[in-house]
């Protein structure tokens, strides 16, 4: 199995696209396509589950399967994860519970899994103010000299923002082992990538930052994992940081509370419809005789049944108990909060007295 | 000994890195140059480039990075050069080193601590001489200290560097030469206690940070027309010992805030609005603000005119004692 992109010459222009041989057995590989479809499965159940009124809102990953797993099955089990809302099926491909990772789109809390036993930071809606977080704890590890790896997820509407650069600059500067993949979906809500800049590709930013860059095909797993991989070895390795830039697309509206008619055509959206990673995937796999029928309807059962799970989970799941705003403030409650903790106590005690 | 603020300052990051080999200290010209106030002097030369560097010019990242170390289980200690380049981490600072804690239900403290040379006072061209408390004091999940005197800046600085939680230190920037008579290392009150420079039963005085010393002075002064005026220094903004404040003017009946930055909605309308809550029935007249005018930090050759004064404080005490 082979992955293909295209480096960042030191000079800022794209080399060639360059194939590389990928040391992935058949088991791995299935693995691969597995997380993408169950990903897939999760994804839609989420949009349904927001359509119901069990979660706020929820902004899907459809399409861009590949891009998300194929970046995440390449960490390590000690690396980092630093995701963006929009990372769901990318946070659940390394391992996090799904009803925990849909928390904050619930409004259940913020977030919803243990950062420090999953080693995946919240899903942040802040465009690229994680990715300083995930250079700070590349740093860290680097000045432990501990071999770990930082992977963070942007978008080409983060890209823009000055957090992404500073994030990229500082990483370069202390050769920090965190590697940048930018999914490039081509819209930041409605804003198309070429109002987003004016050059032709983010992975070229890395020439001014002196790292490697990469640009591949965000909707090809193996490509996408094999450039992910490689920049990985590279930072744990010591030489440093990566911008890699996938290239994918964002099939449904920005979340489901956007109407994605006002700015695009169903045309366009078709276009990358036929390009969709999982099928791609698929294709090859059967081509080499990897996958027959009875591991997709495998695939299949355990993506109903993780379905069914998020639906038993979130439907009418309780509001939770609103004392517990004051309780994670500060490590020690004050006095103040403790006051008005108390408040509310008395204000809920007397309405469930009336009830 | 004697001791100016900035070595104490300094004193407390030595001794803090001595004893815990997770601090680390970063930011713009802190390594090799010192700091641009020498708050750093020695420390890079002493415990070298990976316990003391410098960084790019980017206040977003510096915290940001310091937001990935402490997640990592360092305890980052970084400085913002000047109040007026702190502003570029505001981001981070209130969407996330405040709320990291809240928003991972208790599992993720932050143990940082984000240095800012604050104030006006030392004739220093446009945004250099900012009083920002009040933007960090309002943001929950946010502990706010700003020290009084050299003594206390060890102790404070030692606190929250140990302290579990991300601590916003404000270094009054014109006080670091103040000099005391102190042992160093000294151990003080803990963050959240507000202190009682001086008693007396006229009226209180709260100041905090670079009026602390001015209200000391007012106090001074005051004897000469029979005052006895208590100075309170509140040490930590956030979260407000309000006992102690309400301590004080339960006794006195009398209370004058003081704070550099402009009076509309500053720290000062927080402290008159819960003493009034708090001791409106021991209250012998409003509290009363001497603060800052509500104008953007005027140039050096007239900022005089802005910055409170002693006079200007026992103006508002003869104030406060006609009613």
């Amino acid at each position: 199995m082979t992955a293909v992109w295209r480096d960042v010459a030191p000079d800022g222009g794209l080399r060639e696209p360059c194939s590389y041989e990928l040391e992935l057995d058949p088991a791995q590989l299935r693995d691969l396509y597995r997380l993408m479809a169950l990903g897939r499965r999760v994804d839609r159940q989420a949009i349904n589950l927001t359509r119901q009124g069990a979660l706020g809102v929820y902004a899907s990953s459809l399409g861009q399967e590949a891009a998300q797993v194929g970046a995440t099955v390449a960490l390590e089990q000690d690396d980092w994860l630093f995701p963006t809302y929009r990372d769901t099926v990318g946070v659940f491909a390394r391992g996090v519970d799904i009803v925990e990772i849909l928390a904050l789109f619930q409004g259940s809390w913020h977030c919803g899994f243990d950062p420090l036993r999953c080693r995946v930071a919240p899903l942040t809606t802040p465009l690229a103010t994680h990715a300083p977080h995930a250079t700070g704890l590349a740093m860290a590890a680097r000045l432990r000299h501990d071999p770990i790896v930082a992977l963070t997820f942007l978008g080409d509407g983060a890209a823009s923002e000055g957090d992404s650069h500073e994030a990229m600059n500082m990483a370069a500067v202390f050769q920090a082992p965190v590697v940048f993949v930018v999914q490039n979906n081509h819209y930041a809500i409605s804003v198309p990538i070429d109002l987003q800049m004016h050059a032709s590709s983010i992975a070229l930013r890395a020439a001014g930052y002196g790292m490697p860059g990469v640009l591949v095909d965000g909707n090809d797993v193996l490509s996408v994992y094999g450039a992910t991989r490689a920049a990985i070895d590279r930072a744990r390795a010591g030489g440093g940081p990566t911008l890699i830039e996938a290239v994918t697309y964002r099939i449904e509206p920005h979340t489901t509370a956007d109407d994605d008619t006002r700015y695009r055509s169903a045309v366009e959206i078709d276009a990358w419809r036929a390009r969709d990673p999982l099928e791609r995937f698929l294709a090859l796999l059967r081509e080499s005789d990897m996958v027959d029928d009875a591991f997709l309807a495998t695939v299949d059962a355990e993506g109903e049944t993780i379905a069914a799970r998020m639906r038993d989970a979130l439907f009418g799941a309780p509001d939770g108990d609103p004392r517990e705003m004051f309780d994670h403030v500060y490590a020690a409650k004050t006095s103040q909060l403790q006051a008005q903790q108390t408040a509310l106590d008395r204000e809920l005690s007397a309405t469930e007295e009336t009830e | 000994m004697t001791v100016t603020m900035a070595a104490a300052l300094n004193t407390a990051l030595r001794d803090a890195m001595r004893d815990d080999d997770t601090v680390v200290v970063y930011g713009e010209d802190v390594g090799r140059l010192g700091g641009v106030f020498r708050i750093t002097d020695g420390l890079q030369q002493e415990w070298g480039t990976e316990r003391c560097f410098d960084t790019p010019v980017a206040e977003s990242g510096i915290v940001g990075t310091a937001i990935g170390m402490a997640l990592y289980g360092l305890r980052p200690v970084v400085e913002m050069q000047f109040d007026g380049f702190a502003y570029p981490a505001l981001d981070q600072v209130i969407s996330h080193v405040a709320k990291y804690r809240n928003r991972t239900r208790g599992t993720v403290g932050l143990p940082m601590v984000i240095r800012i040379p604050y104030g006006g006072g030392i004739g220093a061209v446009e945004h250099h001489s900012e009083s920002p408390e009040t933007y960090y004091a309002h943001t929950a999940g946010l502990t706010v200290v700003s020290p009084g005197t050299p003594g206390d800046a060890y102790a404070l600085l030692r606190s929250a560097i140990a302290f579990p939680d991300p601590v916003v230190f404000l270094e009054p920037k014109r006080r670091y030469w103040l000099k005391e008579d102190v042992e160093l290392p000294v151990d003080g009150e803990p963050i959240g206690r507000a202190l009682v420079r001086r008693t007396g039963t006229t009226a209180t005085l709260i100041a905090y940070g670079p009026m602390v010393s001015t209200a000391m002075e007012a106090a001074d002064t005051a004897t000469q027309d029979g005052w006895e005026l208590e100075v309170i220094d509140v040490r930590t903004l956030s979260p407000l010992d309000s006992d102690t404040l309400a301590t004080s003017v339960t006794k006195t009946g009398r209370a004058i805030v003081v704070h550099e930055g402009p009076r509309f909605a500053g720290y000062g309308a927080e402290i008159a609005a819960t003493l009034t809550e708090r001791v409106f029935g021991h209250l012998a007249a409003p509290v009363l603000r001497v603060t800052g005018f509500d104008v953007p930090y005027p140039p050096a050759k007239i900022e005089r005119h802005y910055l409170p004064t002693a006079d200007r404080i026992l103006d508002a005490v003869a104030h406060a004692l006609e009613y």
